[in-house]
This record gives structure tokens, C-alpha cells and sequence, in this order.
């Protein structure tokens, strides 16, 4: 179970992305986030949000158009800093 | 031989920090300001440092009062999805008065509908990140704008301001 839960469903880019830094910022190291989005582009797009700002990328998931992305935040994040 | 003193070239930086992007901004239709602002809120998010610079019609996107348009006129790429098919526009009939406001309606109702954030949206977004958002004294002059019809927090800069800014930027993106 995720710390916090961020729906982006209906959302396009770059708003689950922005969205997720946003929510990202008020967690603490360590918790974790689970993003929900209903945007394909967003299965290449967190895995690289990810990879460039540290945080990890725990789980990624796709049911019936529904994507979720659980990530860590990471100290070591560039956001996270 | 000549008395004047080596030029030595540039004074480069070694040390460039790659978390950082300057976007040199020239448009100011509709769908030419989606680009810049996505790229540009999207790389404050993954922590760079961000430095926008508008020129031209660039300019446009930085108005108080945004009044965005789109126009198919001379742009035989913009095909519209309608009923499952893609239509474009014939010059002659894009020429005539009210199709660029009709065109533009129909895109924003098309954006809304597929959960892309407006302008204003991404605009304040950027704000918030700490985008550095820098307008073209020159262009300012010449289209007879002045800061009062921008929006709070934006710097003015001219050619200069923004080699510096590239000469410090990792990534510099001209759109």
C-alpha cells in the first residue's frame, strides 16, 4: 500500500508527470507514491522521470488502460533535494 | 603583423551543469506554444534549472490576456479528427473570415476533451517551478509591447542575456 495515491485518469502529457513531481515534493524520503493514469505515453515517460531524478520505480502495472507506477522517493532524487 | 590583441575565443564554462535548458521561444499560435511550455515545465519537474526566452511572436504567450489562435492557412499538416477521418483545410477556404476562430475553438474543445492542460495551465506551472522567463527588448519595441501586458515575474533581456544563459545551459532548444 502506497503512502499517498495521485489519480491523473483523463490527464494527457506532461500533467501526470508534473502532477506526480507536485505530490512528490510534500512526501518524505523513503514513502512511496503510486500514480494512477490513463495516458499510454506515460509508460515510457515515468520509467525516464524516474531514471533522471532518482526516485525509484518500484512497480509499474497496465490493466485494461489503466496504468499505476509506484515510486520511492529517493534522497538522492534531483526533486527530492 | 597586427598590433591588436589575439582574439582568444569565447570564454568557455567547464564546468556546465547538465541539469539545465534554455528554450528560445518565436511563436505564439495555439499550437506552437504547446511545445515549449511542456518541455519546459516537464524538465523544472525532473529537477533542471529553466531559462525561457521569447522573441517574435513568442512574445504572445506571455500576454496577461491570452488570446490564442490557430490557423490552417499555409499549414496543409493540420488535419483535424473528424467522425473517424482526418480533414484538412483547403487555403482558399482557411483564407475566409471567421474559419481561423472556428478552427481554434475546435482545437481547445479538442485539447480539453483529451485532458491536455491549457496554455494558461502550463503557463502558471512553469511560474511556479521557478522558470526564468525572459522577453525580447527588441521585439518588445517593435511590436510596441511593454511589460504591463505581461504576466507578473518576467525578466527583459536582450541577445546577450541569452548567450549568457546558453553558455550555461546543457541543453538550449530553439522552437
Amino acid at each position: 500500500m502506497a503512502d499517498q495515491v495521485l489519480d491523473t485518469k483523463g490527464l494527457n502529457c506532461p500533467l501526470p508527470i508534473l502532477k506526480a513531481k507536485k505530490a512528490l515534493k510534500t512526501l518524505q524520503n523513503g514513502h512511496t507514491l503510486e500514480v494512477i493514469s490513463t495516458d499510454p505515453g506515460s509508460v515510457a515517460d515515468f520509467p525516464a522521470f524516474c531514471r533522471t531524478t532518482g526516485n525509484e520505480l518500484l512497480e509499474q502495472n497496465e490493466q485494461g488502460g489503466i496504468y499505476t507506477y509506484l515510486i520511492r522517493k529517493s534522497a538522492l532524487g534531483l526533486v527530492s533535494g | 603583423m597586427s598590433n591588436v590583441a589575439e582574439f582568444t575565443g569565447p570564454r568557455v564554462n567547464p564546468g556546465i551543469d547538465p541539469n539545465t535548458m534554455s528554450i528560445i521561444v518565436t511563436k505564439g499560435s495555439l499550437d506552437w506554444a504547446y511545445p515549449p511550455f511542456i518541455l519546459g515545465t516537464t524538465a523544472a519537474a525532473m529537477g533542471l534549472e529553466v531559462t525561457m526566452f521569447f522573441t517574435f511572436y513568442g512574445l504572445n504567450l506571455l500576454m496577461k490576456d491570452l488570446k490564442l489562435q490557430v490557423s490552417s492557412l499555409g499549414n496543409p499538416a493540420m488535419k483535424m479528427p473528424i467522425m473517424g477521418m482526418h480533414v484538412g483545410m483547403p487555403n482558399i477556404i482557411s483564407a475566409l473570415p471567421g474559419v481561423d476562430a472556428a478552427a481554434s475553438r475546435m482545437m481547445k474543445n479538442l485539447m480539453k476533451k483529451k485532458g491536455i492542460a491549457p496554455i494558461q495551465e502550463l503557463r502558471e506551472l512553469a511560474v511556479e517551478a521557478d522558470v526564468r522567463l525572459i522577453a525580447c527588448q527588441m521585439t518588445m519595441d517593435m511590436f510596441e509591447y511593454s511589460v504591463d501586458d505581461m504576466i507578473d515575474g518576467v525578466e527583459i533581456g536582450g541577445a546577450a542575456t541569452y548567450i549568457e544563459v546558453a553558455t550555461k545551459s546543457h541543453i538550449n532548444l530553439f522552437i
